[in-house]
């Protein structure tokens, strides 16, 4: 059991350091302690709860490096009242932050391994810290591949470091759009469509996906054609949360709370629960 | 407990129970008779008990009804559980004042009551709902503090069942209606044509000590085999059975029985269900601000899976049926409960059954489910 | 031609193919580039070609109202380009436009499919291989129609 000291419904106070605009809805905030308290460490794939005054909670998972201390990095779509809310705190302004929360990505179990990272639209956010620790940590694992699908070119998140990570060694980042204008010289069609121009090995191979439900369904049936294992298969799961810890009952996902037993599962162990509808 | 250790006192002693733990800094709360139903409240004293009543409850019905004798504890479960003092519906996370740009966050929790509960009159199928939610609330992952505050140290004063309801199904789930444990006291109330007397038995020491003070007799034999029957009545009044053979596996298995679709067509979702039932645990956490919006409050409310807005994530809702959100409630109930925390969510109490204003009987889902006729056949309450 | 014939006959498409097809093919089989930028084939105009893109990027592109021209897929290294010259009336669906300067090998069609005609086992190896690429095709087309990021407000 981990023992909390405090309250684990209370958030901590932090402060809006920086603000970045991804696209024309989706910002990414830099949070940093209030009081210059101690900033929360966290693992890559794990998510906070974070506090508007007068607005509410949402769950949002951490975007930055997990090897930059002094700071909390997320990437935000502004899609309702509180993502709004949220993505329009000024610099200064405070945001109450719970958590870290949930299990993070496999990385200790990639080493050693080649990395494929499949992201769909937002879903690069959250796999974004497991590409730091792959790149920073170089030398303990194979080849990374990042596959991102994305809306359209607009749309995608991160442009400049796509491009940056791209020119590492051993590295391949691939985005495609859905739909891409004259001016798009990058990929148009689904992120599945990426797997032709690479050359998997499937039995060296772990496997990470973010992005709508949907989309990991078709990305892990094509990862599985490709003869990629389901145990080294993880994707990252979302529902309504409330509460982060286990007790409001919302994240329910089958037999699993995807606050404390995910966000990240195996796809051996949600294979089943993807094909049900309106679980 | 090494030793059985059991009493024998008037039923007026309970008068005298009730001085005693308030004596020793409790606050009692128990039954009482309020809007036609028996409510857990506070009791002063014996009269704020539902003394002489009865309760009559069936599918989609409840009624109280005069006993012909002068019973303390002739009644069973009513439409609230224990849950309402140590997982309370509404109760405030923190607050926060506005601060010019920022804010400050008052780590201020509602406070647990300051004298500690003494409850009187927990049935057996409540004792395993609170045993449920200890195992949910405090003994997982992450402890809830503000069920930790109002959940140490309290008294448990347990009653055993002499009588059931036609919706009490406590034998199928293995809880009642004699309670085993878990209880400071537990009472078996005798009446007969010449006595009404209670068997108190000790289930710790602070029991012990209370006992001590009250005008206690040894129980003989005679006594101990009357109040075996009592508790017996009980068990041979109970109609309804539920099978729980292989039932994680076997609602895992009917994701997509027609049954589901059959109880939607009767299932309001209108949440009574997840409101009575004294394991359910879901809340959400709604913000509150006053009228100039400098102040800020969470507050943590009962929620259930019965609303569309329970599982909305950008886009929608993820079970936006009624069916879905009905066969949510059911298989998380009986079948993932069992992987989450250990044992069924279900303590087989039958408040479901008796406050679904259509009378959803959760015995007769299940028993459709496995497709057994013979219990259907048993069971002839079913809503089938 | 002996280079032509190699790349064909290793061409994963062709995989199986018996040797008398793909001399066949091979015999079909020229080299072209096309600068990035050009057309390699436009809506309406007659197919009378496929594609094995060897090198480089190609749009497909739709002319959509008040969207303008929109490119739906991209195909690159190792796809083959061009279904129409097989089915009637022989037209070509969409256009195609090389996004980066191309290499591809061009198979005649007209050709070919006065050979399937005469030959049916020909004939229903290579539909079998279209068929594939179809199937690939509309599924993934079915996949963005959902527009599975759009926001939903």
């Amino acid at each position: 059991m981990a023992t909390l000291p405090t309250d684990p419904m209370v958030p901590d106070p932090y402060r809006v350091g920086q603000v970045w605009k991804e696209t024309s809805d989706t910002f990414t905030l830099a949070l940093e302690p209030a009081d210059g308290a101690a900033c929360s460490g966290f693992s890559p794939g794990q998510f906070s709860m974070l506090y508007v005054f007068g607005v509410g909670e949402l769950p949002i998972s951490i975007s930055g490096d997990p090897e930059d201390p002094g700071r909390l990095i997320y990437t935000v779509r502004s899609v309702g009242q509180a993502t709004h809310a949220l993505v329009s705190r000024k610099p200064g302004e405070m945001v109450g932050v719970r958590g870290p929360f949930g299990g993070c990505w496999p990385l200790a179990e990639a080493r050693g391994k080649d990395v494929v990272l499949v992201a769909g639209g937002l879903g690069l956010a959250p796999l974004r810290p497991a590409i730091y620790q792959v790149l920073r940590h170089r030398e303990d694992y194979g080849r990374l591949i990042v596959l991102y699908g994305g809306r359209s070119p607009r749309d995608l998140l991160y442009r400049k470091e796509l491009a940056a990570w791209a020119r590492q060694p051993d590295t391949q980042v691939l985005s495609t759009v859905d739909y891409g204008g004259l001016s798009w010289r990058g990929h148009v069609g689904v992120v599945t469509s990426l797997f032709r121009y690479v050359r998997l090995q499937p039995a060296r191979t772990v496997a990470m996906l973010c992005g709508p439900e949907i989309m990991m369904r078709f990305v892990t049936r094509e990862l599985e054609s490709c003869g990629v294992q389901a145990p080294d298969i993880y994707l990252s799961m979302e529902r309504n949360m409330k509460c982060a810890v286990g007790f409001c009952g919302h994240c329910q996902y089958g037999p699993y709370f995807i606050c404390k037993d995910g966000p990240v599962f195996p796809y051996s162990k949600v294979r089943s629960l993807l094909e049900k509808h309106e679980i | 407990m090494a030793e059985k250790r059991q009493a024998l006192v008037e039923a007026g002693q309970i008068e005298r129970l009730i001085e005693v733990l308030h004596r020793r800094g409790y606050e009692v709360v128990g039954p009482t008779v309020r809007e036609a139903a028996i409510v857990y409240d506070r009791v002063e004293k014996l009269a704020d008990l539902p003394v002489g009543w009865t309760d009559e409850q069936e599918a989609g019905s409840y009624r109280l009804k005069r006993r012909e004798d002068g019973a303390l504890f002739g009644y069973v479960v009513g439409p609230q559980s224990w849950k309402k003092y140590l997982h309370p519906a509404d109760v405030r996370l923190f607050s926060a004042q506005r601060q010019g740009e920022t804010f400050r966050i008052l780590s201020n929790p509602d406070p647990p009551p300051p004298g500690r509960y003494a409850f009187l009159c927990v049935r057996a199928c409540e004792l395993a709902a609170i045993a449920v939610q200890d195992r949910v609330l405090l003994h997982d992952r992450y402890r809830d503090p503000i069920y930790q505050g109002r959940r140490d140290g309290i008294f448990i004063v347990a009653v055993n069942c002499t009588q059931s309801a036609a919706t009490c199904f406590c034998t199928s789930m293995g809880t009642g209606p004699r309670a085993h444990a878990g209880f400071d006291l537990a009472l078996t109330e005798l009446v007969g044509p010449d006595h009404h007397r209670i068997l108190i038995e000790v289930g710790s020491e602070v029991g012990a000590e209370v006992l001590a003070e009250l005008e206690h007799f040894e129980a003989s034999d005679d006594v101990e085999r009357e109040a075996e029957q009592a508790v017996g009545r009980a068990r041979s009044q109970i109609q309804r059975r539920m099978d729980t053979t292989g039932i994680r596996d076997l609602l895992y298995s009917n994701f997509d029985h027609p049954r589901w679709d059959d109880v939607a067509q009767r299932c309001l979702a209108c949440a009574n269900c997840t409101m009575v039932c004294p394991t359910c645990f879901c809340t959400t956490v709604e913000e509150v601000s006053d009228v100039t919006g400098d102040h800020a409050e969470r507050w943590r409310r009962w929620d259930s899976c019965f609303t569309q807005s329970f599982s909305y994530i950008h886009g929608g809702s993820v079970r936006s049926s009624a069916k879905s959100r009905y066969r949510q409630w059911m298989t998380h109930k009986l079948a993932s409960w069992i992987d989450q925390f250990g044992s069924s969510g279900c303590v087989g109490c039958g408040r479901c059954i008796t406050w679904c204003p259509v009378g959803i009987d959760i015995t007769g889902e299940v028993g459709a489910i496995r497709g057994a006729t013979a219990s259907a056949g048993e069971n002839d309450h079913g809503n089938t | 031609m002996e280079t032509l014939e190699r790349i064909v006959a290793e061409h994963p498409f062709f995989a199986g193919l018996e040797e008398q097809y793909l001399q066949l093919l091979a015999g079909c089989a020229s080299n072209v580039r096309f600068e990035g930028g050009k057309y390699i084939l436009r809506e309406g105009e007659e197919a009378s070609q496929f594609f094995l893109i060897r090198h480089g990027k190609v749009a497909l592109e739709i002319a959509a109202p008040h969207r303008g021209r929109l490119t739906v897929e991209t195909l690159g290294e190792g796809d083959i380009l061009g279904w129409s010259w097989l089915i009637p009336p022989y037209h070509w669906r969409l256009d195609a436009r090389a996004v980066d300067l191309t290499r591809a090998i061009a198979l005649d069609g007209k050709c070919l499919r006065t050979k399937c005609e005469q030959n049916h086992d020909l004939g229903y190896e290579l539909l079998k291989r279209f068929a594939h690429i179809m199937e690939r095709r509309l599924e993934t087309t079915r996949f963005q129609l959902l527009d599975v990021y759009a926001a939903h407000k």
